[in-house]
Parts: C-alpha cells; structure tokens; sequence
C-alpha cells in the first residue's frame, strides 16, 4: 500500500461534492449555535463524537470487507433524518463516480451497479480507501475528520470567520479525533465477528433535528 | 471536443461520449458570466427558439438559492422534469470546474428520466470573470457579459472572456443609455479572443437569441456528425 494515497482521498479538493454541505453547521448558524470560534470548536467536537463515529466505524469496517448491502442498512437505522438519508447517498454516489476514476477496479463497478443512486458516504469512503489499498484506520482517520472540516470550512463561509480560528479549532481537536478513530476502529474488528449492530450507533439529536428544518429553508447557501 | 472513448462499467463517470447503453449522450453546453449579464434569459429565450426541434434539458447552478431554475419554471420554457437545480455551497466555480460531480449527476440522471435527449444547457449561477466549466462537463461554453457591466470588461479578459467557445455580448440596447461603446467592445474582443466567435445580441430586438440559438445547432451538427 501506498500511506500517501490517503493525502490523496482526505484532500478537501478530492472531487466528491462535499463543498456543498456544511454538516449541519448552516442550521446551526441560524440557530445561534454557532456564532465564532469557541462555539464552532463545541460543534464540531459533539459532530465527531456521534456523527463522525459512527462514520468513522462504517468506512472502518467496510475496509475491512463487510457486507456493502448490510452496512449501508446500518447507515440508515443510524440515521434518523431523512434528509441526511437522502444527502449521504447523494455524496456516496458522487464520491463513488470520483473514487472509480481515480482508482479503476471490478469492486467500485460492481457497488456502482448495486447503488445506481449511491450507497451512505461513509461506506463508499471505505471502499474507496480499500480501492486506494488504504487500511481500516486511514479510512476511520478520514471520515472522523471530514465529521469536522466540513462544519469548519463552511462555517467560514457563513460567518466570515477567520480562517485561522476555524483551523485552530480543527487543530485542538486532534487528539480526540485520534481516541475516536481508535474506538471506531475496534468498533468495526468486533464487527467481523459479530455483524453490523457491533458498530456504534451514536446521534447527535440536534443535527438530525437541524438537517430536516434545513432541508425546507427556501434560501440557503448549502445543500445540507 | 469529441470524446470517443468509453469506460467500462455500470455509468459513465465522467466527460464520455457514450452513455452505458452505449449510444451517444446529449451535446452539453455550459452559460457562464458575471451576476446579471442574462444567463438565465439567454437560456429561456435558447430553450423557446429549439424546443420544437429538439429535446431539452437544463441544469441550473444557483449561488444559495433556486432563483434560477424556478425562473425557467415560472416562464414554463420546459416542462418542469427537465429542470434540475443543483445547490453550490455558495461556489458555483467550484461545482461547474473543480468539483463537477453534482452537475454530472444531475445531467445524467436528466437523460435517464426524460432522455433521449439532444442538448443539456448547463448554467452557472452569476460568478467572476475567471469562471470557466471543466471539460469533463461541458462540451462547449458561452460566457455571457453584458454592456451595462463595463465596456472594458472584454479588454480585462480573464479565462471566461478569452477562452470560452461563443462569447455573448448582451443588452447591446442598454448601450447609449449607460455610455458603453460596442465598437471598443468587439475591437477588444477579437484582439482577446482572435478568430473564436462573438455575438451582440438585444434579447428585447426582433433577432433576439437567433445568433447563439444558430451556433448551438452547429455545434450539435458537429457532436452528432
């Protein structure tokens, strides 16, 4: 395996559509919970402890070559807002057409032709990883930390946040984002023997909550 | 611009010419330009001069809302599943050059659900003068400007001026009202652009989008020969 690949699927340009989505972090602007720095640090910190986890353990474990069909329905039972559902899938469609012409192979074919519509991001993530011949932690490692640039660069966008401030923000929390890669890892090795319900079922209820008011907003800079 | 090769697989995944069913995609021409200058007339008046020849779709690419795409619904210039609106995160440069993915989705899910289909208008929501769209998504480009924004505007050049394949100068009625001088405009533009095209056209004058409507059947004369 190349270690470098995985620079190569975590850049924030990879061409996967991600730009368009905030992770919730539109919704909470609006809301007032998010209205600088500090509170975008709090944010992103609730995000990978229960979004980015489960993520996280997802794409771990579909490195790990768990059923694709079984883990996307674990997605879904994870997910309660349709919206996310529905926004999920639609990044796991765009990142699987961007992982299949950037590392061609039969296994990314063969998802295409069982998720014309996409499968959850987080379990094409970890194909994509296992395409790249990245190992279960790198794809955990990517998907617990896309949980929080996402929220970050698109709150710079919607408050005209210092840059800085956002990648501090991002910065500070890596250390946790270690600790959550580790247990999503585990998480996922437990799932080779035990099956999906191993994998952590974490929710943040304000970010489901957040996405379906979002999702009717008529004016918005973000898809979700 | 013709692109014959094909990739193996279940969908395309990106600028190939031929569908999976192997027959050949829709010609896709991209409208780009500056907040303002009449991308989204230019493409109601494009879709009201070809509808009853060809078959139509458009994918509209708006900053932070619908606007653009519920316009061409309003002014009904096609049925409403031939109307796709595509969200930017407030980048429309980003999701017509770097990051194409959503715009590829949505044309290819148009010419699943209402194909076959000819030409796809693919138009970027109001952006600056170095908005250009990837060739993995169109196959030819308009950049659209327009006399009120600056006569100097085609001396300026940048990527969308120099480079794009049609360039359109638009509202050339407004031009004694707001000083602008089209003949320094069209001298500016062929010394930027050399021997690419360039149309001035009134949307409000009798000849209308006649111009660009006749080089968008040319270049599907050429994708289709």
């Amino acid at each position: 395996m190349s270690r470098a690949a995985l620079l190569v699927l975590a850049d924030g340009r990879f061409p996967a559509g991600g730009h368009a989505h905030s992770g919730g972090a539109e919704a909470a602007v609006k809301a007032g919970r998010i209205t600088g720095g500090a509170s975008l640090e709090d944010f992103c910190r609730g995000r990978l402890h229960t979004a980015g986890l489960v993520s996280a353990s997802l794409a771990a474990a579909a490195v790990l070559g768990l059923d694709v069909r079984e883990l996307d329905a674990a997605a879904d039972a994870r997910t309660p807002s349709p919206a996310l559902r529905a926004a999920a899938r639609k990044l796991g469609r765009q990142l699987l057409r961007a992982a299949r012409a950037t590392w061609p192979g039969d296994e990314l074919d063969a998802v295409a032709r069982e998720f014309p519509k996409g499968a959850h991001q987080p379990v094409v993530l970890g194909l994509a990883a296992r395409a790249a011949g990245l190992e279960a932690v790198d794809a955990a490692y990517c998907a617990a930390y896309e949980s929080v640039s996402g929220p970050a660069s698109a709150t710079v966008r919607l408050l005209s946040l210092d840059p800085f401030d956002a990648t501090g923000a991002l910065a500070r929390l890596a250390p946790e984002l270690d600790r959550v890669v580790d247990r999503a890892v585990e998480a996922a090795r437990r799932a080779v023997d035990d099956g999906v319900d191993a994998l952590p079922a974490a929710s943040g209820p304000l970010l489901e909550i957040g996405a379906e008011a979002h999702a009717a907003w008529a004016v918005r800079l973000f898809a979700s | 611009m013709h692109l014959d090769h094909s990739h193996d697989g279940p969908s395309a995944v990106s600028a190939d010419a031929r569908r999976p069913d192997g027959s050949r995609r829709a010609l896709r021409i991209g409208l780009g330009g500056p907040v303002g200058s009449g991308k989204t007339a230019t493409v109601a008046a494009l879709c009201r001069a070809l509808r009853d020849e060809l078959s139509l779709a458009v994918v509209t690419n708006d900053i932070y809302t619908r606007e653009d795409a519920e316009f061409l619904l309003r002014e009904a210039v096609l049925p409403p599943e031939r109307i796709t609106a595509v969200e930017t995160g407030a980048c429309p440069h980003t999701a017509i050059r770097d990051d194409i993915s959503a715009n590829l989705e949505a044309v290819e899910d148009l010419e699943d659900e209402v194909g076959p289909l000819d030409l796809i208008l693919v138009e970027s929501g109001g952006d600056n003068l170095t908005a250009t769209f990837s060739k993995g998504l169109v196959d030819a480009q308009i950049f659209v400007i327009d006399v009120a924004g600056g006569d100097d505007i085609p001396r300026k050049g940048g990527p969308g001026v120099t480079t794009a394949d049609l360039l359109v100068v638009n509202k050339t009625d407004l031009a004694p009202y707001v000083g602008s001088d089209l003949a320094r405009m069209a001298a500016d533009a062929k010394a930027q652009r050399a021997e690419l095209p360039v149309v001035f056209q009134s949307l409000r004058s009798e000849t209308g989008v006649r111009d660009v409507a006749a080089w968008a059947r040319a270049q599907l004369a050429a994708w289709t020969a």
